[in-house]
């Protein structure tokens, strides 16, 4: 029961992207498309998963004095491994995502998760915590995603749906990011007061 | 289990072994994606080749490094000479690099004896999505501004707006620029590149 509050609490209650307002470097960038955005959450969520579950079991040997420095470390090291391994299986993902896989490292969910989280409770509620805040990162920057390709360039994962004269060009951009991003959290905010 | 205090030797103690770990962890996965990672960049490549050559069955000669320089800047190509099924050399297909609108253009063309073109692929481009993007396919064959068939010594290869043949990205004149320099600068790096692969021809025949 416990378990399934975490989760929930990392998917909804503090909603990493539309609660939290952390991360919004990849957020904005990065959800040009839905395929995109997912992909990016689902790389997120799995080295916060690896790095929430690693820290809270060194929590008790890492000094308090260096343990930003040894969480970076670890942080870094998973998300140089995920590399790794989206170059050898993946490569397609990897092009589209460029400079932002490495960016993962600085990403402020990971390193505010194993600060707020990990750093504190058992291995297994941080695994948790890692499964919600993840999930709630992937489903947000996959509803941004899809919102942008849709009203930008008619398709939602690639199917097309509107005709290309209805395509609004600016939602593909930055600034369609920004104001899309805007609207979602204030349709997130009136849903949590009703 | 108590926490370690944060005297000088545990910190230096624990930042060490982290390191080491961590380290040891990479160097292994490394070691266990370093040839699948190699296969795919070999297998993007040679997927390349064979799209933009005709898509036959093929085989590549060789693969030359070609510096140009254009407007006093160098440009590094690489050009790889490709036979057919027969073993006669039947063009290249030539890696050029340019600068588009976001970032570094590189286009893989291929070029058929005569140095017309035989068709493109977007090797590497960091284009607008839904206007610069569709370079990968707007001037292939049955796009609007299809170059396909042409030559770069035939054509006026360049943009409408510049007096050209070519048809541009609309609202994207900047990346079609580039695209297109890109395609003549690789033709001028092929013509450069097969005299070198002559004299290699060449010198084969002695032995």
């Amino acid at each position: 029961m416990n378990y399934i509050k975490i989760f929930f609490n990392g998917l909804i209650k503090e909603n990493p992207t539309f609660v939290l307002l952390l991360g919004m470097c990849p957020t904005l960038a990065t959800t040009t498309s839905a395929i995109n955005g997912m992909s990016m959450g689902l790389a997120t969520m799995f080295v916060l998963i690896c790095s929430n579950l690693a820290i809270s079991c060194i929590k008790n040997l890492t000094p308090d004095m260096v343990r930003i420095p040894v969480f970076v470390v670890v942080i870094a090291a998973f998300v140089t491994i995920l590399q790794m391994i989206m170059q050898a299986y993946v490569p397609a993902v990897n092009a589209a995502l460029g400079i932002y896989i490495p960016l993962i490292v600085v990403n402020c969910i990971i390193l505010g998760r194993a600060e707020a989280f990990a750093c504190k409770n058992g291995p297994l509620e941080s695994v948790f915590d890692g499964i919600g805040i993840g999930c709630g990162f992937t489903l947000a920057l996959t509803i941004l995603g899809s919102v942008r390709e849709l009203l930008g360039a008619g398709s939602i994962f690639g199917i097309h749906l509107l005709p290309e004269t209805y395509n609004i060009l600016l939602f593909v951009l930055p600034p369609g990011a920004f104001i899309t991003l805007g609207f979602l959290i204030a349709i997130v905010n009136k849903l949590k007061k009703a | 289990m108590k926490k370690l205090e944060s005297s000088l030797t545990n910190m230096v103690v624990v930042l060490v072994a982290v390191a080491l770990v961590t380290g040891g962890l990479l160097a292994y996965v490394n070691h266990v994606t370093a040839a699948p990672i190699k296969a795919q960049a070999e297998k993007t490549l040679a997927d390349g080749i064979k799209s933009v050559m005709g898509g036959k069955t093929l085989t590549v000669a060789s693969n030359d490094s070609v510096k140009k320089q254009f407007d006093s800047k160098d440009f590094i190509f690489i050009v790889h000479q490709v036979n057919n099924a027969q073993g006669k050399p039947m063009g290249a297909a030539v890696e050029s690099t340019t600068q588009g609108f976001g970032g570094d253009l590189k286009v893989l063309v291929g070029f058929d004896k005569d140095g017309s073109i035989l068709g493109y692929t977007i090797l590497q481009s960091a284009e607008t999505p839904g206007l610069g993007q569709k370079a990968s396919f707007w001037f292939q064959k049955g796009g609007k501004g299809n170059i396909i068939g042409m030559n770069p010594v035939k054509n006026n290869m360049t943009v409408n707006k510049d007096g050209g043949e070519v048809d541009a990205i609309t609202a994207s004149t900047i990346t079609s620029r580039a695209f297109l320099k890109a395609v003549n600068q690789a033709y001028q790096a092929y013509l450069g590149g097969s005299t070198d692969a002559e004299s290699g021809a060449s010198k084969q025949e002695h032995n």
